[in-house]
């Protein structure tokens, strides 16, 4: 009877095949690894320098840096959903079957072959053994089917079919879940067709919305986007920025969404407790403009449109700096901006760019408290600027705008790298009693100011040679000359400008000492240099120890000016903070679809695994005498261990109420 | 002739629900209804419809749980007692935990899950001590013990609830928001789905293997709170702020739990098909459970995972849709997430479609650990995205 399968049979075959089904998932699960391990659409530099350029081409031809959009994993998917719907479809026909047929035309020899099967004799006569049956598996919840023949009665019950429901729910939820997820809010799907057919082309370089042509724009009825945009405070937008790849196209929306106001609140930790954005929807559809305060978990759906709370930042905060140079020659300088804005500034040598490019109201840091224990603290505002000279190259900057205690001491924070994938190394500048950079400044300067330097050294010899009651004007000069040159060479080239100056000066085995020396005479000047400083600041007396301590700090922060990196001390002196609201904004019509099929899943599974399909036959053959003779069997598609203790139950209660057992001996063999 | 007509039917007549029902499953209903009338009038004002929702469906789970497994009454009842004794020592008074005797040793969150603790080291010592020296008593001391650990743990997960509002009102939420919480969860889902099946199985020769994986998340935990200072309570980041944290983290756990038992149950199913093989006279062959019984305990264990995986998921996808601003982003939670299920999926069909068993089955279950741990621990661990919290 068995033909040889013709090629399609063959074909579907394979593709309803639970070979392939297994695999599916298993290949599936492995190709979802892949995009977890290899994080998905960074920057294309960031791979370049990862990878080299070698590897960086063939990752992103095999469309790695965007695996869940990659056509070889929606091919996957494809291919799942076809598998699925042939199997639903090969066996569909199968459990109709199923479900319908009580078979009641069981032979009683196949009834003996069952594994779950029982003989009894019954002193009941038929009508009654078939009466008794029928109550025994009704109350056991089974429906049944009676069929009469000749010599003999079957009665065949089953219940559990919602077992076979289950499977339908479960494999058509999942083809409902693709579909809904894979196509109708498949926005990457709709992209990619238009870079096909030239429609679209995905902007790489950072311009403003409104410079961006129009291959990169998508119009507001676009079925299905997600995409996010900032919004300043008090300002609006219509458009969002969809991310593709290393790029972003602009959708446009079918509505005006304006940012009336943005609030960040905070636990006493200062940890932030909620963000909320005050909106207001302009739409030519609405008769007045829609208001609504959305948050995090709180988002706002307007016409099929759902607007979320997902981040906030800077919206352009006005900033207000004091640039305070490291050189003494030159002046203050004052300079008024606002944050993601550049300014051109000029110093002694060389023009730079000044970009701003953040501005934070809070600083949590961990802070070690004068007791050594690490506390998170507030430590104020800050700004983020980048410092670009003529020849391009840019360092980082993030200033904190209050000075911040620690272990103590008052320090003014800044912290310098000059890539992001770098820590910041910080500046500690010293705050004087007035709370400002003043006595630093004095300092640093009175130190640069060579003539102040040679006098104060001339007064310091002088005292010092005539406590040691030495007379000799050479030594004198000599000492003088040298506090005042290392002292100019520590004001602007640090400690390391002082170790050059041994290497060339001394062979190997002399630096040590001289160094020694070096640091004693120095160390002289900059402390009469600093008496002198303080001298000018009114302070009468010996310096007490704060003010030693300060000279300390001062110098440490002067060591590391030249490699600081900016020929000014940047400081914020006042603000007006703006914030950007972050929403993110989707159109997901699939949403609906893939819950339905999420509802349809959840119920299939647990319907497949809790439900199982049982089927009961009784036999009933009349033995003469009023007697019957009973062949009770069953069989269940799942749970086989629990099957069988059902199976003994119902075996007692037959026994029990109809008849006795048969052991198999006494068995008639009758076919 | 009529008493042998009423035994035939009380034979037929299947009992109803409500007839199988004694005085103290309805004890339990009554008083799981006024504990949640209580709470809605005393709290109902402060809660918003999401919360009423859940609460209102809570008392009918709790009710239909302490029915079909008595031994929950009993537990959750001694937890309840624990838990307000707890909070009458609290007093109001936060500071207290490190005063009032009983709160500093015994009932403060932090002593209860050191207790937890070191109870359920003790009852994997004493299930496998039992194993091997083949004493019953050990091994019934061994179930009481792990009781103990879980009645312990579960009050500390209460306790630091209660005290979580007690710091600062602000602060309260439900101790299901961190690493640290949910490895407790863990420890907790793991073992009563043991203890339930211990009971089912009347076979207490698992215990140790299933204590064995909690012991190791108690390692776990216990490094993570001395290192880490893990166990202090913080409040929520606004992201976790929502009603469906508090179902979509249990249900995840209901199924983490029961895959982590199946590996277990698949560790003795591997000694024993080896002992069977190369030794059947050897201690594996004839102290461990029946091949056929340790398949089944896997098989139900991954059925009842999957199912609340598969709900969990759903439910953290309508999260998603809600905090994120869509359902399935790919983020790497999510991603291993489906890595999970898909693992599983394709195990289930291996064991009922093509009737696969034995020892292939078992490396898999014992896999599917591996792979799960990945998922809920190497993920917050190695990889980054908008699952963040909870990092290490
Ligand atoms: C992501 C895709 C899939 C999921 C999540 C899924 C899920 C499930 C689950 C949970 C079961 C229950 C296990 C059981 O009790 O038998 C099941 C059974 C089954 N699945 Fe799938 N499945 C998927 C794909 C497929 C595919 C592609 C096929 C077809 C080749 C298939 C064929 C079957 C069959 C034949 C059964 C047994 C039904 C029964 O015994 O009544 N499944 N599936």
């Amino acid at each position: 009877m068995r033909n040889t399968p013709t090629a399609s049979t063959r074909l579907i075959n394979f593709l309803g095949s639970m070979n392939l089904a297994i695999s599916l998932l298993v290949v599936l699960a492995i190709a979802s690894i892949i995009g977890t391990i290899l994080k998905q659409n960074q920057p294309y530099t960031d791979y370049q320098i990862k990878f080299g350029p070698f590897w960086f081409d063939l990752f992103k031809s095999m469309g790695l840096y965007d695996v869940y959009a990659a056509a070889w994993f929606l091919a996957i998917l494809v291919v799942l959903v076809i598998s699925i719907a042939t199997c639903v479809g090969r066996n569909t026909p199968g459990i109709l079957r199923e479900l319908r047929h009580f078979r009641e035309n069981v032979q009683e020899k196949s009834l003996r072959a069952m594994k779950h099967q029982l003989s009894l004799s019954s002193p009941m006569d038929n009508t009654a053994a078939q009466a008794m049956t029928q109550r025994i598996l009704h109350a056991q919840g089974f429906k049944t089917r009676q069929k009469v023949a000749d010599d003999h009665v079957v009665i065949a019950g089953m219940k559990g079919r919602a077992n076979h429901w289950g499977y339908w729910l479960t494999h058509l939820g999942m083809i409902v879940i693709l579909f809904g997820g894979g196509i109708l809010d498949n926005s990457s799907l709709a992209i990619r067709i238009g870079e096909w057919q030239g429609t679209l082309k995905p902007e790489t370089r950072n311009l403003p919305a409104a410079d961006v042509p129009a291959i990169s724009q998508l119009p507001p009825d676009n079925a299905t986007y997600r995409g996010s945009v900032d919004i300043p405070e008090g300002n609006h937008a219509n458009i969002i920025f969809l991310p593709v790849r290393d790029g972003y196209l602009v959708q446009h929306l079918p509505f005006d969404v304006e940012v009336k106001d943005f609030r960040v609140e905070h636990y006493s930790t200062g940890m932030p407790k909620s963000f909320e954005s005050d909106l207001v929807i302009h739409d030519k559809a609405l008769p007045k403009p829609l208001e609504a305060t959305i948050s995090v978990n709180h988002p706002l759906v307007y016409n099929g449109v759902a607007i979320y709370q997902a981040n906030f930042g800077d919206g352009g905060s006005k900033i207000n700096l004091r640039l305070h140079p490291f050189n003494s020659q030159f002046a203050v300088q004052d300079v008024e901006g606002n944050i993601f804005r550049d300014y051109k500034l000029s110093s002694s040598t060389q023009n730079y760019t000044l970009e701003l490019k953040d501005f934070r109201l809070f600083n949590i840091n961990d802070m070690e408290e004068p007791d050594g224990k690490v506390k998170k603290r507030n430590i104020g505002p800050s700004i983020t600027f980048k410092l670009r000279d003529a020849t391009g190259q840019a360092m980082e900057y993030q200033n904190y705008m209050n000075p911040v205690n620690i272990k103590g001491q008052n320090y003014l924070i800044s912290g310098v790298r000059s890539s992001p994938a770098d820590p910041f190394r910080y500046l500690h500048i010293p705050v004087d009693t007035k709370g400002g950079t003043g006595r630093f400044m004095r300092f640093l300067s009175d130190l640069q100011n060579t003539e102040l330097v040679k006098k104060s050294a001339l007064e310091t010899t002088r005292t010092s040679m005539q406590q040691a009651q030495m007379q000799n004007a050479d030594v004198e000069n000599q000492v003088i000359e040298s506090m005042v040159h290392l002292t100019s060479i520590f004001a602007t080239k640090g400690s390391d400008g002082i170790m050059q100056e041994i290497t060339t000066r001394f062979p190997e085995d002399k630096r040590e000492a001289a160094s020694e020396a070096f640091m004693k005479v120095l160390n002289a000047s900059m402390r009469a240099v600093y008496q002198e400083t303080l001298k000018q600041e009114g302070v009468t007396g010996e310096p007490n120890e704060a003010d030693w301590m300060f000279f300390d700090d001062s110098l440490l922060a002067i060591d590391k000016i030249s490699s600081y990196g900016s020929p000014w001390l940047i400081q914020m002196t006042s603000f007006k903070q703006i914030e950007a609201s972050g929403l993110q904004i989707t159109r997901s019509p699939g949403k609906s679809v893939v819950y339905l099929g999420s509802i349809m899943l959840a119920i299939g599974v647990f319907l497949l695994f809790y439900v199982s399909h049982r089927r009961i036959w009784v036999w009933i053959k009349p033995a003469g005498d009023k007697q019957s003779e009973i062949v009770l069997a069953g069989s269940s598609n799942r749970n086989q261990p629990e099957f069988e203790l059902y199976f003994k139950h119902l075996q007692d209660t037959f026994t029990q109420t109809i008849g006795r057992e048969v052991t198999h001996g006494n068995a008639t063999g009758n076919d | 002739m009529a008493t042998q007509q009423e035994m035939i039917d009380s034979l037929i007549e299947q009992p109803g629900l409500f007839q199988r029902l004694g005085l103290t499953d309805w004890l339990w209903a009554g008083l799981i209804l006024a504990a949640t009338a209580f709470v809605f009038v005393q709290y109902g004002q402060v809660m918003d419809a999401y919360e009423i929702g859940i609460l209102a469906m809570t008392a009918p789970g709790l009710v239909a749980l302490g029915w079909f497994w008595k031994s929950f009454q009993p537990y959750a009842l001694t937890v309840a007692v624990f838990s307000l004794f707890s909070a009458w020592l609290y007093s109001g008074s936060y500071a207290n935990a490190e005063s009032v005797f009983g709160l500093k040793f015994l009932l403060s969150s932090q002593s209860a899950i050191m207790w937890m603790s070191a109870l359920f080291v003790m009852a994997t010592v004493a299930y496998f001590g039992g194993l091997l020296a083949n004493s019953d008593f050990t091994q019934k001391t061994a179930t009481a013990i792990t009781w103990a650990a879980l009645i312990m743990g579960f009050t500390g997960l209460m306790v630091r609830w209660y005290e979580s509002y007690l710091i600062d009102p602000e602060f309260g939420h439900i101790p299901v928001s961190n690493l640290y919480e949910v490895f407790i969860l863990f420890c907790l889902m793991t073992g009563l789905l043991y203890l339930y099946y211990e009971q089912q199985y009347k076979n207490r020769s698992l215990g140790g293997f299933v204590l064995l994986v909690i012991s190791a998340a108690v390692g776990f935990l216990l490094w993570y709170s001395f290192e880490r200072n893990a166990a202090k309570i913080l409040p929520l980041v606004p992201a976790l702020k929502s009603y469906w944290m508090k179902i979509h983290v249990p249900a995840n756990f209901v199924g983490y739990g029961a895959f982590a038992l199946a590996s277990m149950v698949s560790v003795a199913y591997l000694l024993r098909a080896n002992g069977e093989k190369n030794n059947p006279q050897g201690f594996a062959a004839t102290r461990l459970p029946p091949l056929e019984m340790l398949d089944d305990i896997t098989y139900k264990a991954i059925a009842l995972g999957f199912a609340f995986f598969t709900v969990a998921t759903i439910l953290g996808a309508m999260w998603a849709a809600e905090a994120w601003g869509g359902y399935w982003s790919w983020d790497p939670k999510e991603t291993w997430a489906l890595i999970v299920w898909l693992n599983y999926a394709a195990w289930l069909h291996l064991r009922l479609s093509k009737g696969w068993r034995g020892v292939p089955m078992a490396w898999w279950a014992i896999i599917g650990l591996f792979v799960t741990v990945f998922a809920f621990l190497g993920v917050n661990m190695f990889l980054s995205g908008l699952h963040s919290y909870g990092e290490l």
